[in-house]
């Protein structure tokens, strides 16, 4: 499901002494099917662009796309419960809005609360849980005696329940240990595979930004300032210092290897990417062994 | 030197915890004043309980900690606990003030600093994280790299002889992080802080003189921050990042190029591939 948004303005609390412009003539699409990034450092708007999404604000002027549905200053508050269903957002430290007495019901209260029975929803539910990873044996647990990361997880089955077609993700990480972290990044690609999900990643990490979008958008000050693939976005680093934005790992060592002397056709973004491009230009001395690994 | 905190035989079990099941299992460890110690380890390895049993916030089953000279027990906890500033992760479980800088002037009260001291301590702490022009905000309404901001404000005024951070700059950017590492720097070189920190992050970890690394309750293994990194890809399952030379030697590794075992900086990574394409 594409997201389109056209001359979009959003102004918090306008006409008041308190009034403040978060966003400025916001041009964009969120491609079908695509893994978005959302960049930009803190204060740029990402978050008001992303309550955009599914309608939890509404432009002060211009219009949002969300599939069919067209979102204007004028859209009544009524009736977003569709949209909503389609778009789901998993907030930042999403564990904090469990609330039930067992991760069965907390995950079947979002279907059941647009008209799912509860039969099914309980259904769904043990499937959702499946999906994120977490054994059957913790339906019946309260989500309160679980791990942090399970209790993530439970959290985004919630979401994924309601069987949404965007999924937008607002730091999903944050907090967790870097096995934690891999483990979480590697689900949202699988889900993205296997429910053919669009996915909306809202982030500062920017090795996940070269790991796992095709498309980025980058944010300051309110203004969208840059679109493109990753390679288009990370190929200027001086651009991104000026934003207040990061490189991936990879970038800002092959920076420092060009800056030495060494070449590379294409801006390398992965390790395994720079590791190829080295290789090409070692001698065959460097090389020897046995093969370290099973390949 | 004599040591500032020494740690023996600490053991530790949450109340809900079966009788033979420990968090904290018979860790024992000293750290000198003035060292930066860093203590890394995977979610639920017991890292933040061992923080939590040195200033007393929890009640060790059996062992021995010394803060300073004092032996912690219920008649030291308070002594102990004006010496020690701490950093949570989620600063929201710290705040009390209806504004930034009544929160930052909080700890300074609890010692009877003065007024006048106040108000020259408050305004300069903020400004050295950066925070000076969110003095009357609410603390609430901050972003969470914000807030951490603010805890470490109220770390720098009331200035206590040791500094736990636990993930203490874990919603920082990466820009937020190294300003904040700065500060802490900065801080070190002022007075004799000696620095706790718990953390995943590479570059917090790559700052301490020392790592000790704990899994499963237990210290496992302790070393200066270049032999700690020495594990490679072991560093992700005791909880830490891999340094970045480290991920590209295992990459080179994986297509068979013949790498150092040693651990290698960036720059030192740097140099051995030019040293390597100039082998020709």
């Amino acid at each position: 499901m594409a997201i389109t948004f056209k001359q979009v303005d959003f102004t918090y609390q306008p006409g008041t002494p308190f009034e403040t412009k978060a966003l400025t003539d916001i041009n964009l699409t969120i491609p079908d099917g695509s893994y978005t990034a959302l960049i930009g450092h803190t204060g740029s708007g990402k978050s008001t662009l992303l309550q955009h999404l599914n309608a939890l604000l509404k432009p002060t002027s211009g219009t949002v796309t969300i599939g069919e549905r067209v979102i204007t200053p004028e859209t009544s508050n009524k009736d977003l419960k569709k949209l909503r269903q389609h778009v789901g957002i998993v907030f930042q430290f999403p564990e904090s809005q469990l609330f039930e007495e067992t991760v069965a019901k907390d995950i079947a209260f979002g279907p059941q609360n647009f008209g799912v029975s509860e039969a099914d929803a309980l259904k769904t539910a043990a499937e959702m849980l499946d999906l994120v990873g977490l054994d059957q044996s913790l339906l019946d647990r309260s989500p309160f005696d679980l791990s942090g990361g399970q209790m993530r997880r439970v959290a985004i089955a919630g979401v994924l329940a309601m069987q949404p077609r965007v999924l937008v993700l607002d730091e999903p990480t944050a907090g967790l240990d870097p096995q934690g972290r891999l483990d979480m990044m590697e689900m949202f690609a699988k889900l993205r595979r296997e429910r053919d999900l669009t996915v909306v990643l809202v982030t500062h990490q920017m090795d996940d930004v070269a790991n796992y979008a095709d498309h980025v958008i980058v944010m300051d000050q309110g203004r969208v300032v840059k679109t493109g693939a990753p390679r288009e976005i990370f190929k200027d680093p001086q651009w991104l210092v000026a934003h207040q934005l990061g490189l991936p790992k990879t970038t800002a060592f092959a920076q420092q290897l060009i800056d030495r002397g060494w070449q590379f056709d294409r801006m390398p973004l992965t390790e395994d990417e720079l590791a190829a491009d080295l290789i090409a230009q070692l001698p065959a001395t460097a090389f020897g062994g046995a093969p370290t690994d099973d390949e | 030197m004599s040591p500032i905190i020494d740690v023996e035989h600490l053991n530790y079990r949450y109340p809900q915890q079966p009788a033979d099941e420990l968090t904290l299992r018979d860790v024992s460890f000293s750290i000198a004043a003035g060292e930066w110690v860093a203590i890394v380890g995977h979610n639920g390895s017991g890292k933040s309980t061992l923080a939590k049993n040195i200033n007393g916030l929890l009640a060790p089953a059996s062992g021995t900690i010394t803060v300073d000279g004092q032996v912690l027990a219920e008649d030291t906890v308070w002594d102990i606990r004006r010496k020690i500033g701490m950093v949570f992760q989620n600063p929201d479980n710290q705040f009390v003030g209806a504004t930034v800088a009544d929160d930052v002037a909080f700890g300074l009260e609890n010692q009877g600093v003065s007024r006048e001291e106040m108000l020259t301590r408050v305004p300069a702490a903020l400004k050295q994280v950066n925070m000076q022009d969110f003095a009357t905000r609410e603390p609430a309404r901050l972003s969470g790299g914000q807030k951490q901001r603010v805890a470490l404000a109220g770390m720098i005024a009331a200035r206590p002889q040791i500094l736990i951070l636990d993930e203490a700059t874990s919603m920082l950017d990466p820009r937020g992080r190294e300003e904040v590492l700065a500060t802490i720097r900065q801080m070190k070189a002022a007075s004799d802080l000696t620095v706790l920190s718990i953390t995943h992050d590479i570059d917090e970890a790559a700052s301490a003189n020392r790592i000790l690394v704990v899994n499963d309750g237990q210290l496992k293994e302790e070393g200066t921050p270049a032999e700690i990194f020495k594990h490679g890809e072991d560093l992700i399952k005791m909880g830490l990042d891999m340094p970045y030379a480290e991920r590209l030697k295992a990459a080179l590794k994986r297509q068979n190029v013949q790498v150092p075992a040693t651990y290698l900086t960036e720059k030192g990574m740097a140099d051995w591939l030019w040293q390597l394409r100039s082998n020709k």
